[in-house]
C-alpha cells in the first residue's frame, strides 16, 4: 500500500514537470515579446524594460526555467504583476470556494447518478431506461454556464427560492452555504451524472448478465438486496474510474460556474488574470488545478481497494 | 416456391430501405435532421428574414420578443434573431474545423508513437501532461496569449483535444502491432508509411469518426465558453458565448438574451453528441445499447 502510494506519487513528477514546462513556455513562445504582453498595450518602452527585467526575462530561457522551477520547489510561486501580492497567497485565499464547490458537486452527483444508472440498468429497454439516457445525452450537451443561467432564472429571478449569485464560507453557518452553493452544484453537477449514470448502467446491464444473479434470483432473493449487494458491489469498480475520469470535466466546469455565479474561487481568479495578463498568477492557478486532477485521481485509485478486496497495492 | 413468391420481396425496395435504416438508427436520423436544419440557418441566414445582426438601435433597447423582434433585442437594441442566426456560423466553423485539424494531428502523432518506442515514451508524457489540465483553462491561456480570431480560438481548442485522439489511435497500434498480418506486411518489407496508411489507420477509422464527432461536440461547447468568458471569438463576430456574455446582466431583466442562444448550442451540440452516439452503435454493434 505505502510501496504502491510511493510508486504513484513518484509517476506524478513526470507529469507535474511537462505541465510546469508547459506553463513556463506559454508565456515564452507566444508570438512577440513577452514582456510587451504583459504591459499591455499602453504601456511605454521603459515599462516593457523595467517588467523584462523585474520577470529576468532578458537572461537565457534554460536559466530562466532552471530559476522558476527552483523557485517552485520551494512553493514560490513568483507574485501577481496586477496586485504585487505573492501568487500563492492569492490561491490560498481563493481555494476554499472552488474545493467546496468541487466536492459538493461530486457529493451530489454521486448521489443521483448512481441510482439512477441502477434504476435503467434494472429497466433495461424499457421506459425508465429510456428517461435516464435521454436525460443523459442532454446532460452531455447542455453548457455548464447556460444550464447555470437557466437555474438563476428559474430558482432565484422567478420563484426566488435561492439567492440569485455569490457565496457564503461554511464556517458562517451550514444553511447559508447549502442556499449558496446549491445552484452551482446543480448546474455543474449534471454533465457529471450524466456521465456517472451512463457508466453505472453499462456496468450493471454487464454485471447482471452474470450467473450468479440468476442463482441469487433463482434462490429467492428480492430485487433490491440482489442489485445492490450481489450486482451494484461488483459493478462499481468502472464506475469508481469514471468517477475519476470526469474530475478533469468537472475542475473545468469549476471555471465557467465560478464566473456565473459569482464565486471567488481559483476560476474567477483565473479568468481575472487572464483579462488583466496576469502571466504568474495564470501559472500558478494552472499548476495548481493539474496537482489537484492528480491527487483526486490518486483518491480514486485508492478507493478501489475499498470496492474491490481483490485489488490490492 | 413460384418465382412469383421471390418476386414480391423486390415489388416495394426503396422506401422500404430508407425506412429501415432510419428505424434501425433512430439517434443518427435525429441528429442529422437537426444538423442539417442548423446548416441551413447557418447558409442561409441573411434569407431567413434577418437584419444586420450588428446594426444598433438604441430606441428599442431590451425588448421583449415579438411579433417584430422574434427573439427580442439586448442591451444595444440589436435584433436577437439575427445574432441568434448568424451566431450557428461561428459554432458550426469552430467544431468542424477543431474536429478535422485535432483527428488530422492526432491520428499522426498517435501512429508514429503507437510504432516508435522512444517516441512513445515522450510522447505520452506530453499528453499525461497536457491531460492534467483542463481544457478550458488550457484554451483561455492560449488565448490569453493572442489575438481573438476565429483561427485562434480554432487552434487554442484543438490543443487540449488531440491527445484524446493521440490515446485513441495508439491503442490501436498497439493492439494491432502483434498481429499476424501486420507482422507478414512487416515480413515482406513493406515501408513504414505504407504500413502506416495501408494497415493500421484503415482499422482505426471507425472509432475515429466516434471520437472526431465528439470532439466536435466538445469544441463547440468550449467556443462558446471561451467567447463567454471574453477570451474568444472578437465581439465584431455575433457567436452564441459572446452574445451570453453581454446579456449576463440582464439575466433578471431580459432573459431572452441568454435563452435563446443557450437553447440553439444546446440544441446544436445535442444534434451532434446524437450522431455520435448513432455512429458508435453502427460502427461497433457490441457497444450498442450499452453506453
Amino acid at each position: 500500500m505505502y510501496a504502491y502510494l510511493a510508486r504513484r506519487l513518484l509517476a506524478a513528477i513526470p507529469v507535474i514537470l511537462v505541465v510546469a514546462l508547459f506553463v513556463f513556455l506559454l508565456l515564452h513562445l507566444s508570438p512577440g515579446d513577452p514582456a510587451a504582453i504583459i504591459a499591455g498595450d499602453m504601456a511605454s518602452g521603459e515599462d516593457i524594460a523595467r517588467i523584462r527585467a523585474r520577470l529576468g526575462l532578458d537572461r537565457p530561457l534554460p536559466e530562466q526555467f532552471l530559476e522558476w522551477s527552483w523557485a517552485l520547489v520551494r512553493g514560490d510561486l513568483g507574485s501577481s504583476i496586477f496586485s504585487n501580492l505573492p501568487v500563492s497567497r492569492l490561491i490560498a485565499q481563493r481555494i476554499e470556494p472552488t474545493l467546496a464547490l468541487t466536492f459538493m458537486t461530486m457529493a451530489i452527483a454521486i448521489v443521483v447518478a448512481v441510482p439512477i444508472g441502477v434504476l435503467a440498468a434494472w429497466k433495461a429497454g424499457r421506459w425508465p431506461d429510456r428517461l435516464v439516457m435521454g436525460f443523459a445525452v442532454l446532460g452531455f450537451s447542455v453548457p455548464v454556464f447556460a444550464l447555470g443561467y437557466f437555474l438563476i432564472w428559474v430558482f432565484a429571478v422567478r420563484l426566488e427560492w435561492l439567492p440569485v449569485q455569490g457565496y457564503t464560507p461554511i464556517a458562517q453557518g451550514l444553511v447559508p452555504f447549502l442556499r449558496n452553493i446549491a445552484l452551482p452544484s446543480l448546474g455543474l453537477g449534471i454533465v457529471y451524472v450524466a456521465l456517472i449514470a451512463r457508466m453505472t448502467r453499462a456496468s450493471m446491464i454487464e454485471v447482471l448478465s452474470q450467473d450468479y444473479i440468476r442463482t441469487a434470483k433463482a434462490k429467492g432473493l428480492s430485487q433490491l438486496p440482489v442489485l445492490l449487494i450481489h450486482a451494484l458491489k461488483p459493478a462499481s469498480v468502472p464506475i469508481v474510474t469514471t468517477i475519476g475520469i470526469g474530475v478533469a470535466l468537472l475542475l473545468g466546469g469549476v471555471v465557467v460556474t465560478e464566473s456565473v455565479f459569482n464565486i471567488p474561487g481559483l476560476g474567477r481568479l483565473t479568468v481575472d488574470a487572464i483579462l488583466r495578463r496576469d502571466y504568474p498568477v495564470i501559472q500558478g492557478v494552472i499548476l495548481v488545478f493539474a496537482v489537484l486532477y492528480l491527487v483526486i485521481n490518486l483518491i480514486v485509485d485508492l478507493i478501489y481497494t475499498v470496492v474491490d478486496p481483490r485489488i490490492r497495492y | 416456391m413460384s418465382a412469383g413468391a421471390i418476386d414480391l420481396p423486390a415489388a416495394k425496395p426503396r422506401r422500404s430501405a430508407v425506412w429501415t435504416a432510419i428505424r434501425r438508427n433512430p439517434t443518427i436520423t435525429i441528429g442529422m435532421a437537426i444538423m442539417l436544419a442548423l446548416v441551413a440557418v447557418a447558409v442561409f441566414a441573411p434569407y431567413l428574414g434577418t437584419v444586420d445582426p450588428m446594426k444598433i438601435n438604441p430606441i428599442q433597447r431590451l425588448r421583449e420578443p415579438s411579433a417584430k423582434n422574434w427573439f427580442g433585442t439586448d442591451h444595444l437594441g440589436r435584433d436577437l434573431y439575427s445574432r441568434v442566426l448568424y451566431g450557428s456560423r461561428v459554432s458550426l466553423q469552430v467544431g468542424i474545423a477543431v474536429a478535422v485539424v485535432a483527428t488530422t494531428i492526432g491520428t499522426l502523432i498517435g501512429l508514429v508513437a503507437g510504432f516508435v518506442r522512444w517516441v512513445d515514451a515522450i510522447v505520452m508524457r506530453i499528453m499525461d501532461g497536457l491531460m492534467a489540465v483542463p481544457g478550458i483553462l488550457l484554451a483561455i491561456a492560449l488565448m490569453a496569449l493572442t489575438k481573438a480570431s476565429l483561427q485562434t480560438v480554432v487552434i487554442a481548442i484543438v490543443l487540449p483535444e488531440v491527445p484524446r485522439i493521440v490515446r485513441l489511435v495508439r491503442s490501436v497500434v498497439l493492439s494491432l502491432r502483434e498481429q499476424p498480418f501486420v507482422e507478414a506486411a512487416e515480413a515482406i518489407g513493406t515501408r513504414f508509411h505504407r504500413l502506416l496508411l495501408r494497415h493500421i489507420l484503415p482499422n482505426a477509422v471507425a472509432p475515429l469518426i466516434v471520437q472526431a464527432t465528439y470532439i466536435c461536440a466538445s469544441a463547440m461547447i468550449l467556443e462558446a465558453i471561451l467567447s463567454f468568458l471574453g477570451a474568444g471569438t472578437p465581439p465584431s463576430i455575433p457567436s452564441w458565448g459572446n452574445i451570453m456574455a453581454e446579456g449576463r446582466q440582464f439575466v433578471s431583466r431580459a432573459f431572452w438574451i441568454l435563452g435563446f442562444p443557450g437553447l440553439f448550442l444546446t440544441l446544436t451540440v445535442l444534434a451532434v453528441n446524437l450522431l455520435g452516439d448513432g455512429f458508435r452503435d453502427m460502427l461497433d454493434p457490441r457497444m450498442r445499447r450499452r453506453l
